[in-house]
C-alpha cells in the first residue's frame, strides 16, 4: 500500500528548519541560505502554501544579500556568486516581486561573467562549469535580458561539453552526470537549441538511471537518490522521453523517502531529511503529475504559472 | 544530507551538536569580520584554514585565501622559494579540506587556481591523483582535475589512454574510466595520430576489450554505453549522403491542374496542385547545413533555378536539417500535352553541404525525374469544401495493383536512393558487425540478459541497414521478437522497447512494395472530387507508439495513424505532400506535440479527436516547439492582434500550431481541452475552417 504525500507535515518541516538555526547542520549550510530559501519556498508554492511565510521579511533579507557588483551572496556577509544570484531572482519571481530589482545591475553582473569561449565563470575567481551557463541563461531569460550575452557562443560551449553517451559534463571532456545534464539541457531548452541533443541516445542513458527500487541514480552503477527525481526527470521531460521510465515506481520511491513523523524527504528511505531533498522530492512528484501538487516548469525550475506569467504576461 | 541515517536525536547528541555549532559559528563570525575588514594577518589567514578544515564548502573563505595570497605576493620577495612556499601552504589547506570532503567544488577550484600560477610541482599532482583515484575511482572532480593536470603538463593522450586501460583492468566496473577512454580515443582517431590512423585497425581491439566488461557481468552498465558508441563508430558514415527524395529518381510525375478525372496516371506519382507548384524534397542520412542555390542545381527547361528557396524542415529554429524542401513552379507549362519535361537535380558540385560534425557531402551526384502536366475539369473550390472526409472502414478499399499499370510497382521498389558505398570501406564494417552478432548470440545462449538482447537487436538492424537495399532477407521479425522479449524481461523500460518495436515494425512495412501495398487503400466516396484522389496509407491499429521510416513515405498525401499509442509525431514534417491526416485515438498530450504540422502547408484535413490534449499538467514538448518560452519566436508574439489577447494567452499552444494552417476540416472532440469556448477560439484562429467535429460552419 503506497503512502500518500504528507503535505502538512512537509510544510511544517520547512517552516521549522528556518527556526532551527542552532544545529551544526544549519550552521554548516549558512553560506548557501539563499539556495535553501529557494528550495523551501518553491516547495511551499508547489504545495499551495506560499502564504505560510512572511514575504516582506524574506524579500528584505534577499535584498540585503545583494553586493555592489549586482550579484547576490549565499547569505549576508558572504561573497556574491552566480549560484545565489539565480536563487535570489527565483525567490523574487515566486513572490512576483521582480520589479524591485535593478534589472540592469543584476544582468550586467551575470553578463560580465561570460568568457571569450562562451562559457561562464561562477564569480570573479574564474571557476568554469556548465552549471553556470545554465544559471546565466535561466536568470537572464527571467529578467528578459538574454541579449546582453552572446547566446550562440554560450550554446556552442555547452555543445562542446556533450559526450559520446549523449550526456553532458562540467567542462569539455567531463563525465556525464544527471545534474549537469539538467543544466545543459535546460540551457539549450531556454535558448531554443534542443536540436543539439541526441534525444534517443540521451533518453536511453537517462531512463537507465532507474534502478530496481524505482528510484533514480545520477550516473551508472551509483545508488538512487531522491534529488535525481528532479535532475533526471526534468531532462527526460524536456526531450520528451519521460515515458521511458516507470512513473508509478518512482512515485513510490519518493513517497517512501518521507519522514512521516516529522515531515521532510530524504535521499533514500530511512535517511535523515533536509530541505534540498524535500524540494527535489516534491518537484519530482510535480513532474510526475502527482495530484494536489502544482505543475513545475522543467527548464526554469519554477511553478508553471510563475513562468507563464513572466513569459506571456498576465 | 547524503546517506545519513534518520534517527531521533538523543539529548546528549543534541548538546554535542549545539556545542560544535557554537564553535563553528564563532569561527565563521570571526572570519567574516576579517574578510569584510581585509585583515590578512597570519592569525587571520590561519583562522580561515581552520574554518575550511571543518567546512570546505564555505566558498567565501576560499576567496579570502586567494585575496590573502595576492596580498602576500605583492609584499614578499619574488624569489622562487618564497613563492613556492606561499603556494605550497594553499595546497596543504586544499588537501586537508579534500580529506574532509572529497567533493568540494571550492577546494578543487582553489587547487586549480594555485597550479595555474605555475609555481608548484605538477608531478606531485599526478601522484596525489593516483592515490585519490584509487580510493574513489568514480569521483568526477578528480577525473576533471586529472584532465586539467594532463593538459597542463602536456601529457600525451596515449599515456592517458593507457591509464584508463589500467583502471579498467583493475576493475572493469568503472564508467568514469570508460568515459575518459571514449573521449581520448575519439580525439586520437580524429587527429589521426600514429597508431590511430584507421578505425578499421582500432575498433576491433576495442570491441574485444569491452566484451570483457559486458560478458563478465551483463547487468553492470559500465561497458554498455561504450559498446553502443563503438557500434555507432562502426556504422556511421562521416559524410552526409542523400537517402531519399521526392519526386524519386527516374520517376514520372503527373501534375494535375485542378481536379483529376483521369485514372491513367498512377495515384502514387500524381499530385494535385492549384498553383502549378510542387515540392522537391531531399532526405539526407543526417542533419546538414548549406542546402541552397550554390550547392543544389535544378535544371529544367520550364522552371528557373534562380528563384528557388530551400528550407530546412526542422521543427526548431535550426539551420541544420535532415530534410530540405523547395517549391518547383510549373505553372507556365502547357497542360493537356503528353510531353514530359525532364528535371535534373545536381548535388554537391560545390562544397557547401556540411554535417553538424563538419563533414562535407561526398561525391557530387545527380538524379533526374520527369514531369508532365494535365489539365482537368474544374470544380469550384467551395463545392469541394462541402464534402467531409469520414474515416469509416467501409469507405476504404484495398488498392488493387492488377487494375493499374505496372510502372509504379517497379518504381516503388526503389523507395530509397541506392548509394554505392566505397566497397572496401563497407566490407570491414559489415564484417565487424557480423562478428559482433555472433558474439552476442553466443552470450545469449549462455545467459538470458537484457543488454544481450538489446545489443543484438541493434546489431541486426545495423546489419540490415548496411545491406539495404541489396539484401534479400531482413531481420525484422527476429528483432521484433527480441523487443517483445525485452518488454517482459525489463518491464520498467517497457515503453522504450515499445517505441523501438514500433520503429522496426514500420521499417518492416516499408521494406518492400509488397508489404507496403497491404496498407494502401482507396478512399472511394470521393473518387470524383478529392484532391487527386490519392492513395491513403493506413497505419492504423498497429499499437504504434512512435512513427518513423519517413524517408520511404515522402509520397504520402493521405495518412491514417488512428488507433495507435502515439505521443508525438516527430519527423512527420518530412511528408510535405500530406493533405489529409488522421491522428484520432492516440495519446497526444498537448498541441505542442503537433509542432511538425506547422511545416505541412498542404494539410487541409486533420483529425485529432480522442487524444489527451489538455489532460496533463506537465507538457513534455513544451521546449521542443517554437515559442517565446524557448526564445524561438520573436517579438511578433507581442504585436499580434488577430485574436483577443486573453484567448491567445490561455491557448497559446494551440494558437502557435494552428494559426498558419489552412485546415478546412478539423476533428477535436474527445480531448479534455475541447469545450465550447475552445471551439469558438479555433474558429477565430482558422478562418478557412469549414467543418469542426462534423458540423458545417457558416
Amino acid at each position: 500500500m503506497m503512502g500518500e504525500l504528507a503535505v502538512d507535515k512537509h510544510v511544517k518541516y520547512i517552516i521549522s528548519v528556518e527556526k532551527k538555526k542552532d544545529s551544526f547542520e544549519s550552521v554548516v549550510m549558512e553560506h548557501l541560505r539563499m539556495n535553501g530559501a529557494y528550495w523551501g519556498l518553491t516547495t511551499l508554492d508547489l504545495l499551495g502554501k506560499l502564504d505560510a511565510v512572511d514575504n516582506g521579511e524574506i524579500i528584505s533579507w534577499v535584498m540585503k544579500c545583494q553586493d555592489d557588483s549586482g550579484g547576490f551572496a549565499g547569505n549576508i556577509g558572504h561573497d556574491p556568486h552566480i549560484l545565489y544570484t539565480l536563487s535570489a531572482v527565483q525567490v523574487l519571481a515566486l513572490f512576483d516581486k521582480l520589479d524591485i530589482l535593478d534589472i540592469d545591475k543584476v544582468s550586467n553582473y551575470i553578463a560580465g561573467l561570460q568568457n571569450e569561449d562562451g562559457s561562464f565563470s561562477g564569480d570573479m575567481w574564474g571557476e568554469v562549469d556548465t552549471r553556470f551557463s545554465y544559471i546565466a541563461i535561466c536568470c537572464l531569460s527571467i529578467l528578459k535580458q538574454l541579449d546582453k550575452i552572446n547566446v550562440d557562443k554560450a550554446v556552442n560551449y555547452i555543445v562542446r561539453c556533450k559526450n559520446l553517451d549523449g550526456g553532458f559534463g562540467c567542462t569539455p571532456g567531463g563525465e556525464s552526470h544527471a545534474g549537469q545534464i539538467f543544466c545543459c539541457v535546460g540551457a539549450l531548452a531556454i535558448t531554443g537549441a534542443l536540436h543539439h541533443v541526441d534525444k534517443d541516445l540521451l533518453g536511453w542513458w537517462l531512463c537507465e538511471r532507474q534502478v530496481k527500487s524505482g528510484g533514480l541514480n545520477g550516473r551508472p552503477e551509483k545508488l538512487p537518490d531522491v534529488c535525481y527525481s528532479w535532475w533526471v526527470l526534468s531532462s527526460l521531460i524536456m526531450i520528451d522521453r519521460v515515458h521511458w521510465i516507470n512513473k508509478d515506481k518512482l512515485v513510490k520511491f519518493i513517497l517512501d523517502c518521507q519522514d512521516m513523523e516529522n515531515g521532510g524527504i530524504s535521499d533514500r528511505p530511512d535517511d535523515a531529511v533536509d530541505v534540498f531533498h524535500t524540494y527535489f522530492g516534491v518537484a519530482g512528484l510535480s513532474l510526475l503529475e502527482y495530484p494536489g501538487v502544482k505543475a513545475i516548469d522543467p527548464a526554469y525550475a519554477l511553478p508553471v504559472d510563475v513562468v507563464n506569467k513572466i513569459i506571456f504576461g498576465k | 544530507m547524503h546517506g545519513r541515517p534518520r534517527k531521533p536525536t538523543k539529548p546528549e547528541d543534541a548538546a554535542a551538536s549545539a556545542a560544535k555549532a557554537q564553535k563553528l559559528r564563532a569561527l565563521q563570525n570571526q572570519f567574516i569580520h576579517n574578510h569584510q575588514n581585509k585583515i590578512y594577518t597570519e592569525e587571520a589567514v590561519e583562522l580561515s584554514a581552520k574554518l575550511l578544515g571543518i567546512n570546505p564548502e564555505s566558498y567565501t573563505a576560499w576567496n579570502y585565501r586567494k585575496l590573502a595570497v595576492e596580498q602576500k605576493l605583492s609584499q614578499s620577495e619574488s624569489d622562487p622559494d618564497s613563492l613556492k612556499s606561499i603556494f605550497d601552504e594553499e595546497l596543504r589547506v586544499v588537501e586537508s579540506a579534500l580529506r574532509q570532503n572529497f567533493k568540494s567544488y571550492g577546494a578543487w577550484h582553489h587547487r586549480k587556481w594555485v597550479l595555474s600560477k605555475g609555481h608548484s610541482s605538477i608531478d606531485h599532482e599526478l601522484r596525489l591523483l593516483d592515490k585519490l583515484q584509487k580510493a574513489d575511482s568514480r569521483n568526477f572532480h578528480a577525473w576533471n582535475y586529472r584532465r586539467f593536470v594532463a593538459t597542463l603538463m602536456n601529457r600525451s593522450e596515449e599515456d592517458e589512454l593507457k591509464y584508463t586501460e589500467d583502471m579498467i583492468c583493475n576493475n572493469f566496473s568503472n564508467y568514469s574510466a570508460w568515459h575518459n577512454r571514449s573521449v581520448l580515443l575519439s580525439n586520437l582517431l580524429k587527429r589521426k595520430v600514429e597508431g590511430f590512423l584507421s578505425k578499421e585497425k582500432v575498433l576491433p581491439d576495442e570491441y574485444e576489450f569491452v566484451h570483457q566488461a559486458v560478458f563478465t557481468d551483463p547487468d553492470d552498465q559500465s561497458g554498455w554505453f561504450y559498446h553502443l558508441w563503438l557500434l555507432d563508430q562502426t556504422v556511421k558514415l562521416d559524410s552526409p549522403q542523400l537517402v531519399s527524395s521526392w519526386p524519386l529518381p527516374g520517376s514520372d510525375l503527373t501534375l494535375l491542374g485542378n481536379r483529376c478525372l483521369d485514372g491513367s496516371a498512377s495515384p502514387f506519382t500524381r499530385f494535385y496542385s492549384d498553383s502549378g507548384t510542387f515540392p522537391l524534397i531531399l532526405y539526407f542520412n543526417q542533419a546538414v547545413e548549406g542546402v541552397n542555390l550554390s550547392t543544389i542545381t535544378v535544371d529544367s527547361e520550364v522552371t528557373s533555378n534562380k528563384a528557388l528557396v530551400w528550407k530546412p524542415l526542422s521543427t526548431v529554429n535550426s539551420q541544420a536539417s535532415q530534410v530540405w524542401a523547395t517549391q518547383l513552379n510549373f505553372s507556365n507549362v502547357k497542360t493537356d500535352s503528353s510531353k514530359a519535361y525532364p528535371v535534373e537535380v545536381s548535388l554537391g558540385h560545390s562544397q557547401g553541404i556540411i554535417s553538424s560534425n563538419g563533414f562535407r557531402y561526398g561525391k557530387p551526384s545527380r538524379f533526374t525525374f520527369r514531369v508532365c502536366a494535365q489539365h482537368v475539369e474544374t470544380k469550384p473550390a467551395e463545392e469541394l469544401d462541402r464534402e467531409r472526409i469520414l474515416w469509416r472502414d467501409e469507405d476504404f478499399h484495398l488498392y488493387d495493383t492488377h487494375s493499374q499499370e505496372s510502372s509504379p510497382i517497379v518504381l516503388l521498389d526503389q523507395l530509397s536512393i541506392n548509394n554505392d558505398h566505397e566497397s572496401t570501406d563497407s566490407e570491414w564494417r559489415a564484417a565487424v558487425i557480423a562478428k559482433e552478432i555472433d558474439h552476442f548470440r553466443e552470450l545469449l545462449s549462455l545467459i538470458n540478459c537484457k543488454i544481450g538482447k538489446l545489443t543484438l537487436a541493434r546489431l541486426l538492424m545495423a546489419h540490415d541497414a548496411m545491406m539495404w537495399p541489396s539484401a534479400n532477407k531482413f531481420s525484422h521479425s527476429e528483432v521484433l521478437e527480441l523487443y517483445n522479449d525485452l518488454m517482459k524481461l525489463d518491464p520498467t523500460h517497457v515503453q522504450y522497447y515499445k517505441d523501438h518495436h514500433s520503429l522496426v515494425l514500420l521499417q518492416q512495412v516499408t521494406s518492400s512494395w509488397k508489404s507496403l501495398l497491404g496498407h494502401c487503400f482507396y478512399y472511394r466516396d470521393l473518387t470524383s472530387s478529392l484532391t487527386g484522389n490519392p492513395i491513403c496509407l493506413r497505419l492504423n491499429n498497429l499499437s504504434l507508439s512512435q512513427v518513423g521510416s519517413f524517408d520511404k513515405l515522402l509520397w504520402v498525401q493521405m495518412l491514417d495513424l488512428s488507433h495507435n499509442e502515439l505521443r508525438s509525431i516527430e519527423g512527420l514534417e518530412a511528408l510535405q505532400l500530406l493533405s489529409v491526416l488522421n491522428l484520432s485515438n492516440n495519446k497526444i498530450g498537448n498541441f505542442t506535440a503537433l509542432e511538425p504540422l506547422k511545416q505541412l502547408k498542404s494539410l487541409k484535413v486533420l483529425n485529432i479527436s480522442y487524444n489527451e490534449i489538455g489532460a496533463h499538467s506537465i507538457d513534455t514538448t513544451r521546449y521542443l516547439c517554437s515559442s517565446p518560452l524557448s526564445h524561438s519566436i520573436g517579438s511578433e508574439w507581442y504585436l499580434d492582434k488577430i485574436v483577443a489577447d486573453d484567448d491567445v494567452k490561455s491557448y497559446w499552444e494551440a494558437y502557435f500550431i494552428l494559426k498558419g494552417l489552412n485546415l478546412t476540416q478539423l476533428d477535436i472532440v474527445g480531448n479534455a481541452i475541447a469545450d465550447e469556448k475552445f471551439k469558438l477560439f479555433l474558429i477565430k484562429v482558422i478562418p478557412v475552417l469549414k467543418w469542426l467535429d462534423g458540423e458545417q460552419l457558416h
